[in-house]
């Protein structure tokens, strides 16, 4: 073994440059332009009495449970758009699939003026949500519909339909194969969307802002409150604020990955 | 027992199934024997309800179940790639249909046990299948179907993922497994090896058509026409007509009714031996014989041999 | 059997009411009385500045985290080295935060009293671009690592055997293979990019004429209840939106076809 290795030089050496480089670059990059910030933010996270007013609690409460709200809305209906957009057929089924990424595309201000036109005081329809609870809903399934979708679709597609004729041929009925066979085959990524779908909806804020009229105690998520506390000069207390956003994301992120492993257990 | 009736499949243009009718008879293993694109997945399909006939009667056990769905059949169905429910233990898949049935649980219990100690996984029934191999899964695919006591018991080439060792343990399993229970079974195959070692009955399919209905033996020594008889085993062609290898004799010396032939290739396939011949006028063919008639004439390559079929067959 | 068309239509019902409704509904009120009113509205000094400033957040934006963007994955995938795993889940956080909190951090680093702050960088342009890179930092990359993932080092170690060097390499044999995933990630980019609100809102000076970028003057508009403005300049947004739209469903990658 020795006698033949000590010829051969280690190619290695010829090449290493590349990859300190790409590395190198890359990481001060990204510490300067997100890391940097973020521990200026966690430095300045102090006046903890920012998160313990009640109007921030009461903004935490309703971001929360809008949110929650949402997420549950969007586990349903993108399962559902999902489904029609891989098992049915119909005309117009490239648009509604590319209709699907809008909310990605769109500007958040521009979506929640939009709703705004619609289901606002000057709403054709009749239909007036502003200033209310049911405006940050709307505005919140508006940005947060393709995350479900978009992660069950793939699922679905590669799903095998000999699974279902199987559960036929032994006597299930369709809703019976749903509920057995297909729902716990796509719930892991269903879970996956709805904790995307979550963390979006906290930290919202173009959308929300125009329409639910931020009113304190009443229709001011949590976002537009730490807005407020910025702008009254109490950064301290935003960040504090900010930083109990983000436990809150992640601690649901972390969540859900721990439940995706769970259901998908029998993959290993 | 099983009727169907002129049955018409399309998918678009293409016509899978153009009018066929066949009965298996109660108790029976049939084989559906036929290349890609026969037609034969999809009448097994059209017969379990999976797919709906554009024109046909299916009949099982004498009742009209042409528009009833698969889940009303009673029909046992085994996949080619196994169709395990990933998502449940084999112990739950075989519970399955008991389950949908609702039948109690010291009920399910017992009868899963049963089926796991009758296809020996006995003691895998906590695992799933993506830790089973494939003859694993098949067999347990084959309990699944099972459980539910079907009228009808259709496989659709159940073993063709499968290697040949397990493929031909397995077929020989599922014939004592029939012989056992006597459940009407079809199955599906492009394996002409398989269809005939397995089978009462096979059904050779061509082309969305039946070409011949019979027992093995008679598929072999009576094929309908020319299709039947080179899919079921090898033949040699010359001119109209049609010679298996084992009835051309090979002769050391020419005897007024022999050709003259050369002797290409030797091919020891253990107890067999293939040998490749070309005859003067410039025909291929191949002969069969055994290890000791090849010894006894001293067979070797090159050697100029006298051939003469002892059989033939020619088809108007 | 009916069941497929109840989930079809309560489906697309549920997307016609939340999306296709409004943001139509918009269009038409813009376009109400013609062309030119809304043109006219969208062409103001003010608007064509926020247009331009918004121009210029992308221009500076996109190519800076297009780069980024590649040579991050190429480290992620290729030169696994240590703290690659958190690198990665640093690469994701701009999806997970919400914007209100980049501006403020932004704003706490370089604001006045922050480690860096004292340079004019926030109420002022240099702060809205550094907020806009933090908010599309991820797209790029994230399209890109899975296709080197899935391409793998053969190609490359071949090439190296054959004399090519890491440039040359990347040049010939790597780059062809990630170019349509960069693209698409630099449409997503764009997008994001293009439609930042939260976090410039808070970083700039919101100064009419100056610190304002488009998605800023729509709100400006509406609170000064200049409806056919905001529309407008909504409309302008939603175009270049239904743009990316397009692009997006032409260089999507085929996974979801396959």
């Amino acid at each position: 073994m020795a006698a033949s290795a000590e010829a051969l030089p280690t190619p290695r050496a010829r090449r290493s440059a590349a990859p300190g480089l790409a590395i190198g670059l890359s990481t001060l990059y990204l510490s300067l332009i997100v890391l940097l910030p973020l521990a200026a933010l966690a430095w300045h996270a102090h006046g903890w009495d920012a998160i313990t007013s009640p109007q921030a609690v009461s903004a935490l409460k309703l971001t929360v449970v809008a949110s929650l709200v949402v997420a549950l809305i969007n586990a349903v209906a993108g399962t559902a758009i999902a489904w029609t957009l891989v098992r049915d057929r119909f005309f117009g089924q490239s648009f509604v699939n590319a209709l699907v990424d809008l909310p990605f595309a769109l500007p958040t201000i521009v979506a929640g003026l939009t709703l705004l036109a619609l289901y606002g005081p000057k709403s054709p329809a009749g239909i007036d949500v502003a200033f209310t609870r049911w405006a940050i809903l709307l505005a919140l399934l508006f940005v947060t519909l393709p995350f479900v979708v978009r992660t069950v679709q793939p699922v679905l597609l590669e799903l095998d339909t000999e699974m279902e004729d199987a559960a036929a041929s032994l006597g299930a009925s369709r809703f019976a194969t749903f509920r057995r066979v297909i729902l716990p085959n796509i719930l892991p990524a269903i879970l996956s969307g709805v904790a995307l779908a979550f963390a979006r909806a906290i930290g919202e804020f173009g959308a929300v802002v125009l329409i639910s009229g931020n009113l304190p105690f009443k229709t001011e998520v949590v976002s537009v409150y730490v807005f407020g506390r910025i702008e009254s000069g109490d950064s301290g207390g935003a960040a504090a604020a900010s930083v109990v956003i983000l436990a809150l994301s992640f601690g649901v992120l972390l969540a859900i990955g721990g439940v995706r492993r769970w259901t998908t257990r029998h993959d290993r | 027992m099983i009727e169907a009736r002129g049955i018409v499949k399309r998918f678009g243009d293409f016509t899978a199934l153009d009018g066929v009718s066949v009965d298996v008879p109660a108790g029976s293993l049939t084989a559906l024997l036929g290349p890609s694109g026969s037609g034969k997945s999809t009448l097994l399909r059209v017969i379990a309800g999976l797919e709906q006939a554009d024109e046909g009667v299916v009949c099982l056990e004498g009742q009209d179940v042409t528009n009833v769905p698969p889940q009303e059949r009673g029909v046992g169905f085994v996949f080619q790639h196994y169709a395990a429910f990933k998502h449940m233990t084999v112990w739950e898949n075989v519970a399955f249909g008991l389950k949908i049935r609702r039948r109690p649980r010291a009920e399910v219990k017992q009868r899963v046990s049963e089926l796991l100690e009758l296809v020996q996984l006995v003691r895998l029934g906590d695992r799933y299948p993506a830790q089973l191999s494939g003859g694993q899964r098949q067999r347990m695919g084959l309990a699944r179907a099972l459980a539910v006591d079907p009228k009808v018991l259709l496989l659709d080439e159940p073993f063709g993922a499968l290697d040949a060792r397990v493929r031909k343990e397995l077929r020989a399993w599922l014939r004592r497994l029939h012989d056992e229970t006597h459940t009407t079974t079809v199955i599906v195959t492009h394996d002409q090896e398989e269809a005939m070692d397995v089978a009462d009955r096979v059904v050779v399919m061509n082309g969305g058509r039946i070409e011949q209905m019979a027992p093995p033996r008679e598929l072999y020594d009576h094929p309908a026409n020319e299709f039947v008889m080179s899919f079921v085993g090898p033949v040699n062609r010359l001119g109209d007509a049609f010679i298996r290898p084992h009835d051309v004799e090979l002769l050391l010396e020419p005897n007024g009714t022999t050709q003259e032939a050369m002797v290409q290739r030797l091919v020891h396939l253990g107890f067999e031996v293939r040998i490749d011949l070309v005859r003067d006028d410039g025909e291929v063919l191949s002969a069969q014989l055994t290890r000791e008639q090849v010894e006894a004439l001293e067979l070797q390559q090159g050697q100029i041999v006298y051939v003469r079929p002892t059989r033939q067959t020619v088809f108007t | 059997m009916i069941g497929k068309y109840v989930v079809r239509f309560a489906a697309l019902g549920y997307l016609a009411v939340l999306l296709a409704a409004p943001v139509g509904y918009v269009f038409w009120r813009t376009f109400r009385h013609g062309f030119w009113p809304a043109w006219h509205a969208v062409t103001t000094p003010d608007a064509v500045h926020a247009l331009k400033v918004t121009l210029i957040l992308v221009a500076i934006a996109v190519p800076a985290n297009t780069i980024f963007g590649v040579l991050a994955a190429l480290a992620i995938v290729r030169h696994r080295f240590p703290g690659s795993g958190i690198f990665n889940a640093v690469v994701d956080l701009p999806l997970a935060l919400s914007p209100v909190v980049v501006g403020l951090a932004l704003l706490l680093l370089y604001g006045r009293g922050g480690w860096l702050g004292g340079h004019h960088v926030v109420f002022a342009l240099p702060g809205m671009v550094l907020a806009t890179m933090f908010v599309s930092l991820p797209f790029v990359v994230r399209e890109v690592v899975p296709v080197l993932r899935e391409i793998g080092t053969e190609q490359e170690q071949a090439a190296a055997t054959l004399g090519a060097s890491a440039v040359q390499t990347f040049r010939r044999v790597t780059w062809p293979a990630i170019r349509w995933a960069t693209a698409y990630g630099v449409v997503l980019t764009t997008a994001r990019a293009l439609g930042e609100f939260g976090a410039v809102s808070v970083v700039s000076g919101r100064l009419q004429g100056q610190t304002e970028s488009l998605t800023l003057y729509v709100q400006d508009r509406y609170q000064a209840f200049d409806e056919v403005g905001a529309y407008a300049s909504a409309v302008v947004l939603a175009l270049i939106a239904v743009t990316t739209l397009i692009l997006m469903t032409a260089l999507k990658p085929k996974e979801e076809t396959r």
